[in-house]
């Protein structure tokens, strides 16, 4: 049976599978925050409510690396012994702001290069029993890897 | 002339670097003594103690001021604990300056001390998804290092750095690290020990990784009157201190964020955070990146000196490679860096980090650092950064 897919923590992308968004707020002047609630404030823009909206799910890699070996907690390993994981910053050309998230499986730093194309998916963090803990992952668009 | 008052730096002390897993209450009274000790200042003449704090060490840790008092034995003196991560200890160091220059007191000891676990620095306990620290952790796995490495590759593309280059940082600061006695590691690497040693995040390797300290770091401060009257006839000076913060929008994504900030609407500003912190110090001492005769920087990993090199002003953006490799940043070149050996050396203790830079800086404008000694030094320059946008910068003249 398969396990329930839930976001990893709540409120930070929306769990669309085929078109998935990372949740911002956008402040009266039109700059743009992630996480919505912990992105700070643009001083020069006029004070007023803070709009929920969705940031662009394609960006060009900024830089990239990996980890190789087991982060500290609170991470949760997916699994044992730990697979060294790839991480990319993703610069978003609309919002004009640069945004980390892992790479999809079976991509390496040996496959990727500075300003590459990538899209979001979502994909599995952790799991247990019951559960899938998904988050977003950043995905080659040439690339015919990854989707988990 | 610069726009701030300068205080004098009466004494320095350290207690050496290492993983000796003792109460850091020890090192910080062991660096306090040796700073008075150099100052000729009875330890019952202090009137302000500025502790730098640290989150490792349980509670004393956090209201550090008052444990290193009690320690040195309660006088009934004033006390200020503070805590900025890696900026703790100049942030301890402005506020003693602060209350020279205010004329609150005359002379002041500046503490931080460290006892630090083995492995990556990782947030508190908890579950605590309001925490961009605690996020960055759960949701990536994104250590230290990894912001380290996403630094590093971002100069290999944009300025065609390569790992033979981030090696010779190593190379270079260990050369240094051998001639003093309060680093860690005293050893001499070579390319090969680099190449040898295991890669952490894509593309550095443990060798170019600071490590997890123990240490501690003092230093007395005065004002010019007090120096004088104590015959101090020509001390070190504070002479700038930045303790700045980013401007938005900052667009360099650094840690411990999830994303920079957005220049969709306000566009960023002219200097980047790191130049920002650098210019608010050279401002306050009326003096420039030419003046300097060494700089002291944060070499978190040996990638991250090169970004300081241009972040400083010691060259344009994409030539710090080439000034590594002409060997003007080494001792004996035009402006070395990292003459203590740096980070790589020392490892980082991180509330006592920044006042050992200052220590460092202090012996070598006294002409007092033997082996590893700059000759002439007259303008020292320190910086780092703190967690969450804190920066940090001193600029010591003589």
């Amino acid at each position: 049976m398969a396990k329930t897919r839930v976001p990893a923590v709540e409120g930070l992308f929306t769990m669309d599978e085929g078109d998935p968004h990372l949740i911002a707020g956008r402040a009266p002047n039109g700059s743009y925050f992630f996480p919505k609630d912990l992105g700070g404030s643009d001083p020069y823009s006029p004070l007023g409510p803070v709009e929920e909206v969705l940031l662009s799910n394609r960006g060009r890699l900024w830089s990239y690396t990996d980890s190789r070996y087991t982060p500290p907690p609170p991470f949760i390993p997916r699994t044992e012994p730990f697979v060294p994981v790839v991480i990319a910053a993703v610069e978003l050309a609309t919002e004009k702001m640069v945004v980390l998230g892992q790479v999809v499986d079976g991509v390496t730093t040996a496959d990727l290069k500075v300003g590459m194309e990538v899209e979001m998916v979502l994909g599995t963090l952790y799991e247990d029993d019951d559960h899938d803990y998904v988050v977003w992952k950043w995905k080659p668009v040439a690339s015919n890897s990854g989707g988990d | 002339m610069g726009q701030v008052d300068e205080v004098a730096i009466l004494g320095v002390g350290m207690h050496q670097w290492g993983k000796w897993g003792r109460n850091f209450v020890e090192y910080g009274v062991k660096a306090s003594r040796d700073a008075l000790d150099d100052a000729g200042v009875n330890w019952r003449d202090v009137q302000f103690v500025s502790g730098a704090n640290t989150v490792r060490c349980g509670y004393p840790g956090y209201v550090s001021g008052s444990t290193f008092a009690k320690a040195l034995g309660f006088t009934g003196g004033q006390v200020a604990s503070s805590y900025a991560a890696c900026a703790s200890g100049t942030t301890a160091l402005s506020i003693a300056r602060a209350q020279i220059l205010a004329g609150v007191c005359d002379v002041a000891l500046v503490v931080g001390a460290d006892t630090t676990p083995k492995g990556f620095l990782a947030p508190q306990a908890g579950d605590r998804h309001d925490d961009p620290d605690w996020l960055r952790f759960r949701l990536f796995g994104a250590t230290n290092p990894v912001y380290f490495a996403l630094h590093a590759r971002r100069r290999m593309d944009l300025y065609g750095a390569t790992k033979e280059d981030f090696a010779m940082v190593k190379v270079k600061n260990s050369r240094h690290a051998v001639h003093n006695p309060n680093a860690r590691y005293n050893k001499e690497y070579g390319p090969a020990d680099i190449d040898n040693s295991p890669v952490v995040s894509d593309p550095l390797r443990l060798l170019e990784i600071c490590a997890t300290s123990d240490g501690g770091a003092a230093i007395v401060v005065s004002s010019m009157e007090y120096a004088r009257a104590h015959g101090h006839t020509d001390p070190v000076r504070v002479a700038g201190i930045s303790l700045t913060t980013p401007t938005y929008p900052d667009v360099i994504l650094d840690l411990p964020y999830m994303a920079s900030d957005s220049a969709a609407v306000t566009p960023a500003p002219d200097l980047t955070f790191k130049e920002s912190v650098a210019k608010r110090a050279y401002d306050e001492a009326g003096v420039g990146p030419g003046d300097l005769s060494l700089a002291e920087v944060y070499d978190l990993s040996s990638a991250l000196e090169l970004d300081w090199y241009e972040q400083i002003g010691l060259c344009k953006p994409g030539e710090a490679e080439q000034l590594l490799r002409s060997g003007a940043t080494s001792i004996g070149g035009r402006i070395p860096v990292n003459a203590s050996g740096g980070l790589g050396a020392f490892g980082e203790a991180v509330p006592a980090q920044a006042i050992a830079q200052v220590c460092e800086l202090t012996w070598q404008l006294r002409g007092q650092a033997g082996a590893r000694q700059v000759n002439g030094a007259k303008v020292g320059l320190s910086i780092n950064q703190g967690l969450f946008g804190h920066g940090s910068c001193v600029i010591v003249t003589r």
